[in-house]
């Protein structure tokens, strides 16, 4: 097979966490009862109009201004007409011509070089009903009609599946960051499609183009479009040509079936939409949301790196997520060993969510008590052992690190006269060994390690008692 | 003789005094129709259970009418289209509404051109109003079936909507006021939309006083209406009794060139002697667009109206014809239920839109819009007021333009440009022609200007004096004056 230059685009919808729909004031949220989350404007009824939600219109001006986008003063909806039963109007209100940003583009890392992919535009139009289709009969729920989504549209600047997965992990870090979109892909709150041409290298003209959808997961997306190009390289490989066609993917087959041709595309017949006026943006909305934007995913994530002298994959687990990077910053505002408290975060911490299937803004333990967990650690109260122990105890039971550790007495032993004795007294009970460590046998310490933890209950600090028990032995051997 | 026939401006001042009571209008009112309604086609129904209306208020005790397209709860919204067979609306309009809580008493439904598409009202699925003056002509269309009401004096007033000059093409045909607010006015919440940046709501009346009652009522900012305008509405009947005095009227002669009836020219020029008797002066106007309004409003109102009438395909509501597949039962659905008049808007519309010709006709004409709104702004610095007929011909005849759609949508051509502008309009009875039917005089202002525009339209009907000739042909309204 011939290595082909693959370019990609995608087309991105995300679903706006508004608590009302875009033109009407119908809960947004996902699921309910079909067709409950609806309305007269939601239904299509006759007599009906549209008025835009302002929080959708903020959530854009800030994705907008997150991206880098040119955000439009003044832009205009349109409509997009069709026929679908699960369009209740049979057509969609959406941007066309002047939509509210243009540019910008999405930062990935890719080989541990930072790149930007551009953008086209992004625009704001309103969600679809739901079609399902039972043996004979299709049935309608509108609840989804009406939720306001972003389309977020790259250029055609992508040169493979990875490149995409990257691009579509980025974007969708930076919408939770941005609290403008859960970025469920599952439910559908994100959604991509995908287009796709290869063309043979320093080939000038780009290839026919296919447009791939029905990915619902990221992974998913980078097999449709790996799958794609495969299918694609081995038509020009026999010397055919890639049709221009819209395929839906199959995620269990792994394939993609032919949905419908070129010769099959809808004509929206686009015009203004009569009943809304240009969406003029009051320059004051603007500073606002640009006010109010976070630190974003990768800027954090080389602060946390420079700062803090984390590794770079340290910084990048733990800005993965807003609320896991606010978690970690506020943990070491408590006490200021950051490694170890990475440390703890990746391993411990994100295992427990992991386990108990929690998020971080649901986990019972707040930052300031982790920090005490922590510093136990740090001064030597408590092993790291026992301290897994104590953090289980400190989730199930809400109590502080210091009062479980106090109420079970699990406070490491780290005082030398108190270890002395039971040195002692262990080398006086195992006079074989101590011969065995005297004829040169010095792994027989760690016996003798396990010993005194089995006297002390684990609470004996490890290494202190291995310097105690060393200096005794070679005592011995002077003696 | 029937309280029916009587002013709202009256009727407010008999309820007043306790003259009569409001249930007793209300039955004068149900009797006229009862006795005329099968004859002129005017009502789809009447009904007891609509909004009885405030207590008090501007219009307390006032019975009235509104026209199919406009929504009142619980009752049918059809647009006489068999396409909303059975449906009822969930909600009241705003303007049903504002006039409940002014105590107006809503009273039943109007006759109309299906979705408001025409010029006659011949394209309803009851068949056409007919027109009081002279039973053979029509009431003029869209709202044919509320001029036809009020004009014959079963009510006092009714509302219209008006798109492309659906409320004062009948008023003038009938020989009564008909008036179109600004755009963005009066809210369009609760009407059923045919070309959303052209349809307004509007009152039916039979004298200036009324109309501007009642706009008094109908006029203001709705969040349920995006076009809404958001500023405050200047009263408009504190002022209308100062004469034209200085007033200047423009006057597009050239648009009366062509088309127009000797008898309407007559009358117009006779109406503009009268008005300068009184001190206005006149302008002569050059408005060279206009001429190309007719042409870019019927390819920008059935754009919109292909649009706005996709929704209804059998699947949420309304008629349904079952077929094999969703397709093929929208397709049945549409086919059966919507009318020609309807059917030849929506292809009109979904082929200007359609990629390849959007730039050369609807592209083209929005542009002609813009311009001819500058047109119209810049003649309106020359003057207060541009005046036309009404119609370039009296009520024509049931049948006689049925098959000439082109014929049919020229009698538009002095109400259109106030439609594609959006500035207010009225129409005010004028005189009659030889054959005894109503003439109309029409005049536009500026945007917002409709306290200078009912201004001039009541001295124009102060010297018309078009009173006395509907006495004449209507003797039983004589007691009500």
């Amino acid at each position: 097979m011939n290595v082909y230059e693959t370019v990609i685009g995608l087309e991105v919808h995300a679903q706006l966490s508004t608590k009302t729909k875009l033109f009407c004031g119908s809960s947004a949220a996902f699921g309910g009862e079909p067709n409950a989350r609806t309305d007269p404007y939601t239904l299509g009824l006759p007599g009906t109009l549209p008025v835009l939600n302002a929080l959708a219109v903020r959530y854009a001006i800030r994705l907008g201004l997150a991206l880098g986008c040119d955000i439009q003063e003044r832009s205009i909806f349109a409509r997009k007409n069709y026929f679908y039963p699960d369009l209740p109007k049979n057509y969609q209100i959406s941007q066309f011509e002047a939509p509210i940003c243009l540019g910008g583009g999405v930062p990935i890392r890719e080989d541990g070089r930072a790149r930007t992919i551009p953008l086209e535009r992004i625009h704001l139009e309103e969600d679809a009903g739901k079609s399902m289709h039972l043996g004979e009969t299709s049935q309608v729920d509108l609840n989804r009609s009406g939720v306001p989504l972003v389309e977020i549209v790259s250029k055609p600047a992508m040169s493979g599946p990875a490149q995409a997965g990257l691009y579509l992990g980025s974007l969708r870090q930076i919408l939770r960051y941005l609290q403008i979109c859960d970025g469920n892909m599952e439910e559908g709150s994100l959604r991509c499609d995908a287009n796709i041409s290869i063309r043979p290298h320093r080939a000038l003209e780009l290839g026919t183009r296919v447009e791939l959808k029905n990915m619902n997961s990221i992974r998913g997306v980078v097999a449709a479009l790996e799958h794609e190009y495969l299918r694609q390289a081995a038509l020009l490989d026999r010397g055919e040509t890639v049709e221009q066609e819209t395929r839906s993917w199959d995620p269990d087959a792994k394939r993609s079936v032919f949905m419908r041709g070129k010769e099959e595309a809808h004509d929206y017949r686009y015009f203004p939409e009569p009943d809304l006026l240009p969406l003029v943006l009051d320059p004051q909305w603007i500073r606002a949301e640009r006010d109010v934007l976070p630190e974003l995913p990768f800027a954090r994530q080389e602060r946390l790196a420079r700062q803090l002298s984390l590794p770079d994959y340290d910084a990048g687990v733990l800005s993965s997520e807003r609320e896991l990077g606010d978690y970690f910053e506020s943990v070491i505002e408590n006490k200021g060993d950051a490694k170890a408290a990475s440390n703890w975060i990746m391993s411990e911490l994100l295992g427990q969510l992991n386990d108990r299937s929690l998020s971080i803004t649901e986990f019972p333990v707040s930052p300031a008590e982790l920090a005490g967990l922590l510093s136990l650690i740090g001064d030597g109260s408590i092993s790291g052992k026992i301290a897994k122990e104590v953090f289980q105890e400190m989730i199930d039971s809400g109590r502080s690190a210091g009062e479980i550790v106090d109420a079970k007495g699990l406070r490491q032993i780290s005082g030398d006269d108190e270890l002395l004795g039971h040195v002692t007294a262990t080398l006086e009970a195992n006079p074989p060994q101590c011969q065995q460590y005297l004829d040169g046998k010095e792994s027989v310490l760690s016996f003798f390690v396990g010993q005194i933890m089995k006297a002390t209950h684990g609470q004996a600090n490890p290494k202190r008692t291995n310097e105690l028990l060393r200096e005794a032995l070679e005592a011995k051997r002077k003696a | 003789m029937s309280l029916a026939w009587q002013s709202v401006e009256r009727l407010l001042r008999a309820l007043d005094k306790g003259e009569f009571s409001a249930a007793e209008l209300r039955e004068h009112c149900l009797a006229a129709i009862a006795a005329r309604g099968e004859e002129l086609n005017a009502f789809n129904f009447v009904s007891e259970a609509g909004p009885a209306g405030a207590a008090v208020g501007p219009l307390a005790g006032i019975p009235y009418a509104s026209k199919a397209n406009i929504a009142v709860r619980d009752q049918p919204l059809s647009c006489n289209s068999d396409i909303l067979e059975g449906y009822r609306s969930l909600f009241h309009a705003t303007v049903i509404e504002r006039l409940a809580a002014a105590g107006a008493r809503w009273i039943g439904q109007t006759n109309m051109d299906e979705f408001a598409m025409g010029s006659s009202c011949e394209h309803s699925n009851r068949g056409s109003a007919k027109n009081p003056w002279d039973l053979k002509r029509t009431p003029g269309g869209s709202s044919g079936g509320s001029a036809a009401a009020v004009a014959a004096g079963l009510l006092p007033f009714a509302l219209g909507s008006d798109t492309g000059g659906s409320i004062r093409q009948p008023a003038g045909f009938c020989g009564i006021v008909g008036m179109k607010p600004t755009y963005g006015r009066v809210s369009r919440w609760g009407l059923v939309a045919f070309a959303s940046s052209f349809d307004q709501i509007g009152p039916l009346c039979r004298s200036v006083t009324d109309a501007a009652l009642v706009y008094e009522v109908l006029a203001g900012s709705d969040p349920r209406d995006a076009t809404s305008l958001r500023e405050p509405v200047a009263g408009v009947t504190e002022e209308m009794e100062r004469g034209v005095k200085g007033v200047r009227i423009g006057v597009p002669w050239r648009l009366l060139e062509t088309g127009v009836q000797p008898a309407v020219r007559e009358n117009f020029e006779r109406s503009l002697r009268a008005l300068e008797a009184e001190g206005a002066e006149l302008v002569e106007l050059e408005l060279p667009l206009t001429g190309h309004a007719i042409a870019a409003y019927y390819i920008l109102a059935p754009a919109e109206a292909s649009s706005n009438l996709a929704r209804y395909d059998g699947v949420r509501y309304g008629l349904r014809v079952d077929g094999n597949s969703v397709a093929e039962m929208t397709c049945l659905t549409r086919t059966r239920g919507f009318g020609d008049e309807v059917k030849l808007r929506i292809l009109l519309g979904s082929y200007v839109l359609s990629s390849g010709y959007y730039d050369a006709y609807y592209g083209k004409a929005q542009r002609v819009r813009a311009m001819l709104r500058d047109e119209h702004r810049q003649a309106l610095r020359q003057c207060d007021a541009i005046v036309t007929p009404t119609s370039p011909t009296s009520a024509f005849a049931l049948g006689e333009r049925l098959s000439d759609p082109l014929q049919m949508y020229l009698s538009d051509a002095f109400t259109v440009p106030a439609n594609l502008t959006g500035f207010p309009a009225i129409a005010i009875p004028s005189g009659v022609d030889p054959e005894g039917l109503p003439l109309s005089i029409h005049l536009s202002c500026e945007a917002m200007a409709e306290a200078k525009m009912f201004r001039i339209a009541r001295g124009f009907e102060r010297c018309l004096d078009f009173e006395s000739l509907r006495r004449l042909r209507f003797p039983e309204s004589t007691e009500a004056a």
